[in-house]
């Protein structure tokens, strides 16, 4: 077993609306920021595993997204594995 | 008098309303802990409002993990009745027994106030004391209320007739299609955003929402019509 580090970004999916995004945006704007487009707000996730490889651990973190850390109707998610 | 389990997970807040509200509408309720993986046989199980395990990560994405759960979903799948409010509602959607998906309301505030809703349904365990098109006046108390459903099963749960109720006016949280409530295709299983265990009596502002658990009681209602009679234009159980 090796150490990996995981990080998985979780996203709404773009088709919709993203409410915290375009806050965020609305405030990038206010203070000054030019030039800012769309904004999206989403969720990272850095899990510590114990994996045999890296493709074990991309494909248990990829599971573990479609069982609980990602919704599969609002969200998309993407992993990316780095060795410790 | 049915059998009704009203499960309880760490951070549940409206389960004790909803015991209330199922005893003053005539059924035997109890509580069923989020551990316990016996329902005790129950007619009906509800998934009370609240804030199971603190919304972390999304509202009800843990407690539908709960070990209860597992038996909830047997029970649902066996075609047993069960109604979600609120985050009842929410976990019924994570735990994939109702479609569609809660997410945050458009305008981000957490609404808590009296909302207008159309009842669009009267052919579930939970509605069938209203009549279709009958306007209620119910509380919401929500975060994350904004029902999402993609384009072909939003227009499947329209064609299907599983819209239970319906935002009128105004719909507070952008849900799509103004959708306040709906049931799964088999119409046994009911999740609703707003609370009516909070509206079932005339000293909390109306009783617009005591026919949810009145409802559960009107056993075969139009068969044994003795049951029931019309109260100020409405069904009110005898």
């Amino acid at each position: 077993m090796n150490a990996f580090k995981v990080q998985i970004r979780v996203m709404p999916r773009a088709s919709l609306l993203d409410p915290q995004g375009q806050a965020v945006q609305h405030a990038l704007e206010s203070l000054g920021f030019t030039g800012v487009g769309a904004v999206r707000a989403g969720k990272h996730l850095v899990l510590e595993l114990q994996a045999a490889n890296r493709e074990d651990a991309a494909a248990r973190a990829r599971a573990m997204c479609d069982r609980l850390l990602a919704n599969p109707v609002t969200e998309d998610y993407l992993v990316a594995v780095e060795t410790t | 008098m049915r059998r009704v389990a009203v499960v309880v997970f760490p951070g549940s807040n409206c389960d004790a309303d909803t015991l209330d509200a199922a005893r003053a509408g005539g059924s035997d309720a109890y509580y069923v802990w989020h551990r316990e993986t016996d329902l005790r046989q129950p007619d009906a199980v509800i998934l009370p409002g609240g804030f199971s395990y603190g919304d972390y990560l999304r509202s009800g994405a843990i407690a539908r993990f709960s070990p209860v759960m597992q038996a909830v979903s047997a029970h649902a799948r066996a075609g047993g009745v069960v109604l979600g409010i609120c985050n009842g509602f929410q976990i019924l959607c994570e735990a994939g027994l109702l479609p569609g998906a809660l997410m945050r309301n458009a305008r981000l505030k957490f609404l808590s106030r009296p909302v207008r809703v159309r009842v669009e349904a009267v052919d579930t365990l939970f509605t069938r004391a209203y009549e279709r098109g009958e306007e209620l006046l119910v509380p919401i108390a929500h975060g994350d209320g904004r029902y999402v459903a993609d384009a072909e099963t939003a227009a499947l749960l329209e064609a299907g007739g599983q819209v239970v109720w319906r935002y009128v006016g105004d719909n507070p949280n952008g849900s799509t299609n103004d959708i306040a409530g709906v049931c799964n295709a088999g119409r046994n299983v009911v999740g609703i955003m707003p609370h009516p265990e909070r509206r079932n009596a005339r000293v909390l502002g109306g009783d617009d929402g005591a026919r949810v658990f009145l409802s559960l009681e009107a056993r075969n209602a139009t068969q044994h019509a003795g049951d029931m009679r019309a109260v100020d234009g409405r069904h009110l159980r005898v």
